[in-house]
């Protein structure tokens, strides 16, 4: 099979055969990660735009990682260094960076669909880093990746993603790709964290938080936004963590080897108690290391793979 | 000059439907006669109406000519004459220009720019709040005597229910209708499309219906408490729907519009991030928009308007959430709101009724086919196919949804003070005549 897709946008655009394309190469580039002299030459010549609108610290340096050990030159852009600031449209800069000729522009934006604007304009290819609470599909990649890398496989898994649903472009990417491959994905969260409509999905929404961990393989929290609580999704942080975090308490009756992820920056004390965050159960670092492999298989496979890459 | 329009099945609700010739003379209409006419000298004109009907002039009582601020986006002349072609003989502009139609001086600019470059008749709507900033009343004696037939905050709400108390009471006095745009600002905070399945799964903030809704009821409490007629504006979800009916059935003056979009698309239409279908109240489920088409069959809703809202290209072609809300609506109406007859929902009657005398009874603008009326009126081919083509727009927006929509039904004639203003000669469009690129509704019944 040949990877044909200009632009990775979405979970829901991808088949499950390109899933596990993607996951499939990123075994092999992670094994490049491991070695001493971490670069290899497969992308020498490419140019990569990290073009990030919204702040980021390690999407936009996995990403970094991932192009400079696949020899691209890669260059970062932030919101408030762009044009933007200068009242610039995102098309208008977009059409600018073009003009310089790199092959990847890999963008953060805080509006949901920028990146599918950007791609229907641009010839180059278009990696969405995150679109406002709509996707973040190598993030949703690389949790596949690390799960399946535990797991052996993710049909038939248990899949619980506990918090704030609502604002989270991870936990729409990630119902999608689970349930693409085969996994049950159940929801908890504060009722006004759970948006209308969420189980069109595929996935469904447990009463309790108990219910939601019980019997799970693998139970995904997302973070809080502290400046949520002037919206009133939450009284206090107290309660938040009392009812809605994770604690040791509440692991005591789940499976053995259950995974505890977080797509990061933790609030450690709010959703997720500090000895569970570096407890047995965790894999959050693991999530990070295997971003970088994932990403490199992202690059890899959109930059035109083996057809277009700089073998030597 | 005179003209003889003959031939036509003439419409007027209420009062005609039949074949007739209709005489206009020096701007008036001279005479209606089933007989066929004689021969009135060399200076007549005729307009051949035979197989087309024949209206008293469309009226759209919601649209935003841009004029004075926004000239980029519309001005009073293109405004009208996007009008004209969509069949409409008068616009009422909503008073969210800059400045701010809140006094005498914006109100005259207005009216006296329509009356030298318009053709059309524009009615203005004068603020309900000075400025539109919801914290004092606007001077409505002052407004009146310039020409406003009604008021309005359009495009904000009225939040404080103090001030929307006082601003019925006061505007009573004057005869002049509330128009109230029904949005509680706090529900709606931060939203961009309807709340629902489709925002959930393109990661859109959500507007829930009851941000209008809730505004409506208490609207309509405000109305009940006053006395004072209360129009409600652009009605796009079914509790809306339900409130009005009810409040009729109680008695109570209020009446309503709704426009072409939320009877014919629901918030699927925005899915790949359309920002052409992005406007605010939002395109709803489903289910809001047939209650909005009952609603509209049953009276309930009183009024086809457009919200007409044009806008720069560059201003729709931004990210989602950054996007002006809003449709170029004139040229569009009148093919989709017919389309409401081809379902069976409205008689052509009831829609000439909701298009052009309903209007004009809420505003008190005296619009009949009857001897010594002013003639303004519209002629219309029911059988006219052709795909909406937004490029050849006579507005300046060119912002539509409805762009490559095949449609059927078109306005050939319209006719203000005895003037022709629009006269479709065959027109072709920009797009060659092949198949439509998209079907937006299917009726269920068919």
């Amino acid at each position: 099979m040949e990877f044909n897709r200009k632009d990775i946008l979405d979970m829901e655009s991808l088949s499950a055969d390109e899933i596990n394309m993607i996951l499939d190469t990123a075994v092999s580039m992670k094994e490049i990660s491991g070695r001493s002299i971490k670069k290899v030459p497969t992308l020498r010549g490419k140019t990569v735009i990290l073009f990030f609108y919204e702040p980021s610290t390690r999407t936009r340096a996995s990403f970094d990682i991932a192009a400079k050990r696949l020899s691209a030159d890669s260059i970062s852009l932030t919101g408030s260094s762009s044009s933007i600031v200068k009242g610039e449209t995102l098309i208008d800069t977009a059409r600018n960076l073009e003009a310089m000729k790199p092959d990847i522009i890999i963008l953060r934006h805080a509006c949901a669909g920028a990146s599918h604007l950007l791609a229907g304009r641009l010839k180059s290819a278009v990696i969405n880093a995150g679109d406002g609470m709509h996707a973040h599909p190598t993030q949703s990649l690389l949790d596949l990746f690390t799960v399946r890398e535990k797991k052996g496989s993710i049909k038939g898994l248990r899949i619980a993603i506990l918090g704030d649903i609502s604002h989270s472009r991870v936990a729409r990417s990630d119902c999608i790709g689970f349930t693409k491959l085969g996994a049950e994905v159940v929801l908890f969260g504060p009722p006004t964290m759970i948006p209308k409509g969420i189980e069109t999905l595929g996935v469904s929404v447990a009463e309790n938080i108990e219910d939601a961990i019980c019997g799970a393989d693998v139970v995904m929290m997302l973070r809080i936004q502290k400046e949520r609580q002037k919206s009133f999704l939450f009284p206090t942080e107290r309660e938040y963590s009392k009812v809605f975090g994770l604690t040791r308490e509440k692991l005591k009756n789940v499976k053995d080897d259950i995974l505890i992820m977080h797509p990061g920056p933790v609030n450690r004390g709010l959703e997720l108690a500090s000895d569970v965050m570096d407890g047995p159960y965790s894999v959050i670092l693991d999530q990070v290391t295997n971003g970088v492999a994932v990403r490199m298989a992202i690059l890899y496979l959109v930059a035109g793979g083996v057809r277009n890459a700089d073998t030597d | 000059m005179l003209i003889l329009i003959k031939g036509g099945r003439v419409i007027d609700p209420g009062r005609l439907d039949g074949i007739n010739d209709i005489l206009i003379k020096d701007g008036k209409i001279a005479e209606i006669s089933s007989e066929g006419s004689t021969a009135f000298g060399s200076e007549l004109k005729e307009i051949n109406a035979t197989g087309k009907i024949v209206t008293p002039g469309l009226i759209d009582m919601h649209v935003h000519l841009r004029e004075p601020g926004q000239e980029y986006k519309e001005t009073i002349k293109t405004g009208c004459a996007a009008a004209a072609r969509g069949g409409f003989t008068a616009v009422c502009p909503m008073p969210n220009t800059n400045p701010v139609n809140d006094n005498r001086q914006v109100t005259e600019y207005i009216m006296g720019k329509a009356a030298l470059e318009g053709k059309i008749h524009v009615y203005p709507v004068g603020a309900i709040s000075k400025g539109l900033e919801g914290s004092a009343l606007s001077e409505y004696g002052e407004l009146k005597d310039a020409g406003v037939v009604a008021l309005s905050d359009d495009g904000l709400p009225v939040m404080n229910s103090m001030l929307m108390r006082r601003a019925m009471e006061y505007a009573g006095g004057f005869g002049l209708p509330i128009i109230s745009h029904c949005e509680d600002l706090d529900l709606a905070a931060g939203g961009a499309m309807n709340e629902g399945e489709v925002a959930t799964s393109m990661g859109l903030p959500g507007i829930p219906n009851a941000s209008e809704s809730i505004m409506v009821m208490r609207d309509i409490a405000i109305c009940e408490l006053t006395g004072t007629p209360l129009h409600i504006a652009h009605v796009s979800t079914k509790e809306s729907v339900h409130a009005i009916r009810d409040a009729k059935a109680r008695g109570i003056p209020v009446t309503a519009e709704t426009a072409p979009h939320y009877f014919t698309l629901t918030h699927d239409a925005v899915k790949n991030y359309n920002t052409s279908a992005k406007m605010n109240p939002p395109l709803r489920a489903a289910a809001d928009r047939e209650a909005v088409r009952q609603g509209l069959a049953d009276g309930t809703i009183d009024v086809i308007a457009t919200d007409h809202a044009p806008h720069a290209a560059y201003e729709k072609d931004v990210e989602f959430e950054l996007a002006a809300n809003g449709i170029a609506g004139l040229e569009t109406s009148l093919p989709l709101s017919l389309q409401l007859v081809e379902d069976g929902l409205l008689s052509l009657t009831d829609l000439i009724d909701r298009m052009s005398k309903a209007p004009a009874r809420i505003l008190g603008i005296d619009n009949s086919l009857k001897p010594g009326a002013p003639a303004d009126i519209t002629i219309i081919n029911l059988e006219k196919s052709y795909i909406i083509d937004a490029p050849s727009f006579a507005s300046l927006g060119k912002n539509t949804p409805f762009d490559g929509l095949q449609v059927k039904g078109k306005a050939v004639v319209t006719i203000v003070g005895g003037e022709i203003v629009w006269k479709g000669r065959g027109e072709r469009s920009s797009r060659p005549q092949a198949a439509p690129k998209k079907v937006l509704y299917v009726n269920p019944k068919q």
